[in-house]
């Protein structure tokens, strides 16, 4: 029996109130029931309209198919075949604009709960089935990865799949790039994101931590070391400022600054982990990504009493996740639309007291297509606060193009590749996610990964026969 | 996890460590730090370079022990390990082939300070040492200093060697004597730099300095290093750690490394029960 509910089955969920205060998961997930529930929504359309929006290319009907009669073990193989880290995409692809977005149950109701379901198949299966390797063929041939992030633990798993003795280079004393720093534990359970990453290590994988490339040693060493390609995937991690007066004022934290204190560095466990943060009572957030929306929700959850979020669109414009506008505004978090940060203002002592802001309205669409915000004459106001979080975004860190002979790189430092196969204008060298378009999604920065270990493949077969 | 071959304590705030770490000692150079965790549970702190061994694979830090997390590492012995210790990192420092360099140390900073002479010497470059430190006691690297300068002087506090007073007291004597150098390397406490380079600027001496701003990733990821040099915001773990002092917003630099006082006190007085409880 198909379920014809408009909604979607409920996701059961911590209290606002309550969760406002604890790190744990605020989403809780499906119940084998619920998820099996759900499953019967799928139409099981011939067009496959969903699977055209995943980047991936998950056969969406296909495994939700598997979880309605119950075969979450097949569901899951199913969805790995695509997707080495499902339990991660479910909790943060921007569904309503990929799969859910052009699922046929959204044109008269809720889409089908592809995330949810996603999600519930990679949890169940981790926690009920043990896992086993399969027997892969070794290919004496090896090929650097650079950076542990979605796009390069992509690559690297795709790559020792069919055989490669692949070596990641991380900067970090933790593999996962933003999952693990940036993307907070109520969202993304870091033990989870651990567990992940293990099945990847688990197909072979060598890991270098705490190496950072360009420093520690350069690509063209690692050619030179004998591995035959390099897969570039460093992120987006150097953050934006505003150049505001005050911007260096104590108090005024980058994003990755603050969410890197408290998920990498365990800050909100001070003092028995010995890495400090200082959250005020009053704490403005600049910017309306994921990023903006992560980083008002952790200093909440620090304690402050009001928390701003400033961005110079309006709600309509806000690049976050819905799910996690939606999510914010439950818990409290105060949206300061149309406003756009002049000035940080400070005391004697050197720590901020306040955000000088102007007022902000629309006016006729821009090249991105979104109406062009312009400041109201005059309207500037300041709002009263202690912690000012500067989230409008990253570009990639300048340390690989710097120290790397021939790479080509856009102005704003982007790395150029080939758009079939991620090939950088450096021979061997390939690039993909966040430091090929900036800062994007997981999804996105996996798929780029995926991408590349094809073409890897391909080249160095050709350069066998 | 990076081993510990060699460990000695210098005086009794002072540590100097050897740590087996290939991927560092195949490439750092002078200027250039680590950033370690000791353990588990421990912060990132940044230390610098003090010494190398490219045939050993090793690496020198030389640390003071000041809060939580060098306390967590005094407890480390020879044949243990450290959890990470990643690098080079930084600029390496910009060494000219001057014909006569004033190096300056206060306390610890005698460590960084070391390798930049050691590689001046090498050069050919002629240097001075002035060396400060609270007493006699709390001197480092005297006898590796003597190797390589020309001239060594101390100042301490309480007179206990050389003279008594500041490094800039001594610094002051020199430039009253006459002495000419066409270069100041200044590393130490802040207030210190900013003290030397206000005797310096006015003589138009290029100066350079050390930061040491509060760090976490030292790759440019976090922007919390950021400092303020000419009209510019740079990063110290990527643009710097040495910059130029004539150009160094010190006050700025003060004010942001004090920014978690009150909480490192609370973790001190915690102490290493509070912190490795969960460990
Ligand atoms: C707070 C926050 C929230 C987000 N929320 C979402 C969300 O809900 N949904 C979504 O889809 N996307 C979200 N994103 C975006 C998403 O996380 C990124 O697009 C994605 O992680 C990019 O993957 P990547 O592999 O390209 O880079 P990263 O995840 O940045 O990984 C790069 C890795 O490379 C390492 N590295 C960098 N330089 C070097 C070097 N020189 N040598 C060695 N290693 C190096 C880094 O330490 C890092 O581990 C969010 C981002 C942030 C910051
Ligand atoms: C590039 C660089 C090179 C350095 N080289 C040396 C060295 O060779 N020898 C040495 O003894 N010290 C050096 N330091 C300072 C050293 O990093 C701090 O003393 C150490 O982090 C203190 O840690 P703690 O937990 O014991 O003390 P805490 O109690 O945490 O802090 C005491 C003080 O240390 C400073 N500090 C704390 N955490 C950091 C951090 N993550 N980054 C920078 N400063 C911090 C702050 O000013 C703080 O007020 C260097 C710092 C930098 C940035
Ligand atoms: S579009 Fe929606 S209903 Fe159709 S197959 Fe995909 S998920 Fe199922
Ligand atoms: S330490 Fe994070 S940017 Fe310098």
């Amino acid at each position: 029996m198909p379920n014809m509910s408009s909604e979607k089955v409920k996701m059961p969920e911590q209290d606002p109130i309550k969760r406002g205060k604890n790190f744990d998961e605020v989403a809780l997930g499906y119940t084998l029931e619920q998820a099996i529930e759900e499953a019967k929504r799928c139409l099981q359309c011939k067009t496959k309209p969903c699977v055209s929006g995943c980047p991936v290319n998950v056969p969406i009907p296909e495994f939700i198919k598997l979880v309605e009669e119950g075969k979450i073990e097949e569901a899951y193989k199913t969805i790995t075949k695509e997707n080495a880290l499902p339990a991660i995409c479910g909790r943060v692809c921007p569904q309503e604009s990929q799969c859910e977005g052009l699922c046929v149950r959204a044109k008269k109701g809720e889409a089908v709960g592809v995330g949810r379901l996603e999600r519930f198949v990679a949890d169940y299966y981790m926690e009920n089935v043990k896992t086993e390797n399969e027997e892969i063929e070794q290919l004496d041939i090896k090929v650097a990865v650079v950076g542990a992030g979605p796009a390069g633990l992509t690559c690297a798993g795709e790559l020792a799949k069919k055989g490669y003795k692949v070596t990641v280079f991380e900067a970090l004393h933790e593999l996962g790039g933003v999952l693990m720093y940036g993307i907070p534990e109520f969202r993304l359970p870091k033990a989870l994101v651990a567990k992940e990453v293990q099945t990847i290590i688990d197909m072979g994988v060598e890991i270098n931590k705490n190496v950072v490339v360009g420093r520690s040693i350069t690509v063209d060493e690692l050619l030179e070391e004998g591995y035959k390609a390099v897969f570039v995937g460093s992120g987006a991690g150097l953050p934006k400022f505003l150049g505001l007066e005050g911007e260096n004022l104590n108090g005024v934290y980058s994003a990755n600054e603050f969410l890197t204190r408290v998920n990498l560095m365990k800050a909100y466990d001070f003092p028995s982990n010995p890495t400090p943060v200082k959250i005020g009572k009053k704490v403005a957030v600049v910017g309306g990504g994921n990023v903006a929306m992560d980083a008002a929700r952790t200093a909440l959850r620090l304690g402050a009493e009001d928390v701003y979020i400033v961005y110079r669109r309006s709600e309509e414009e806000l690049p976050a996740r819905l799910e996690e506008v939606h999510h914010a505004k439950e818990e409290g978090i105060d949206l300061k639309l149309l406003n756009n940060p002049t000035k940080i203002i400070g005391n004697d002592e050197g720590w901020v007291t306040g955000l000088e802001c102007i007022k902000m309205e629309l006016g006729e669409p821009d090249d991105s297509g979104r109406r062009r915000p312009k400041a109201v004459e005059g309207s500037e106001f300041v709002l009263s606060v202690d912690t000012v979080v500067i989230a409008i975004g990253q570009s990639p860190n300048p340390l690989i193009r710097q120290t790397t002979t021939g790479l080509n790189v856009e102005d704003w430092g982007g790395i150029i590749v080939e758009e079939e196969t991620m090939e950088t204008s450096k021979d061997y060298v390939y690039a993909g996610g966040d430091v090929v378009t900036g800062a994007a999604t997981v999804i996105l920065a996996m798929g780029a990964g995926k991408q590349a270990a094809e073409a890897i493949h391909k080249k160095l077969l050709e350069l066998q026969v | 996890m990076y081993k510990i071959v060699d460990k000695r304590q210098l005086n009794k705030d002072v540590d100097l460590m050897v740590v087996k770490a290939p991927f560092v000692s195949r490439k750092c150079e002078p200027g250039q730090f680590i950033i370690l965790r000791a353990d588990d549970n421990s912060e990132r702190i940044p230390l610098t370079i003090a010494d190398y061994d490219r045939e050993e694979d090793t690496v020198t830090i030389i640390y003071q022990v000041v809060g939580y997390s060098t306390q967590v590492l005094r407890t480390k012995e020879i044949g243990e390990s450290v959890k990470d210790f990643v690098g080079p990192l930084g600029q390496p420092s910009e060494l000219k082939k001057h014909k006569r360099v004033l190096g300056i140390a206060g306390g610890v900073g005698a460590a960084p300070l070391y390798p930049q002479i050691k590689k001046l010497h090498e050069m050919g470059v002629e240097v001075d040492v002035i060396i400060g430190g609270r007493s006699d006691e709390y001197i480092i690297l005297e006898d590796e200093f003597k190797k390589i300068c020309h001239n060594i002087y101390f100042a301490t506090n309480d007179g206990s060697k050389g003279k008594k007073g500041f490094v800039t007291d001594v610094l002051n004597d020199l430039l009253d004597n006459g002495e000419q150098y066409e270069e100041v390397i200044a590393i130490g406490p802040l207030i210190m730099m900013k003290a030397v380079v206000s005797i310096t600027k006015p003589l138009n001496i290029p100066t350079a300095v050390s930061l040491n701003p509060v760090m976490i990733d030292g790759t440019g990821m976090c922007g919390g290093c950021r400092v303020t040099v000419g009209d510019e915001t740079k990063f110290a773990c990527v643009d710097g750690p040495d910059f130029d002092g004539l150009l160094v917003d010190f006050d700025e630099c003060m004010r942001r490394q004090n920014m978690y006082r009150d909480q490192e006190d609370h973790v001190c007085r915690v102490g290493l029960e509070g912190g490795q409880k969960n460990a």
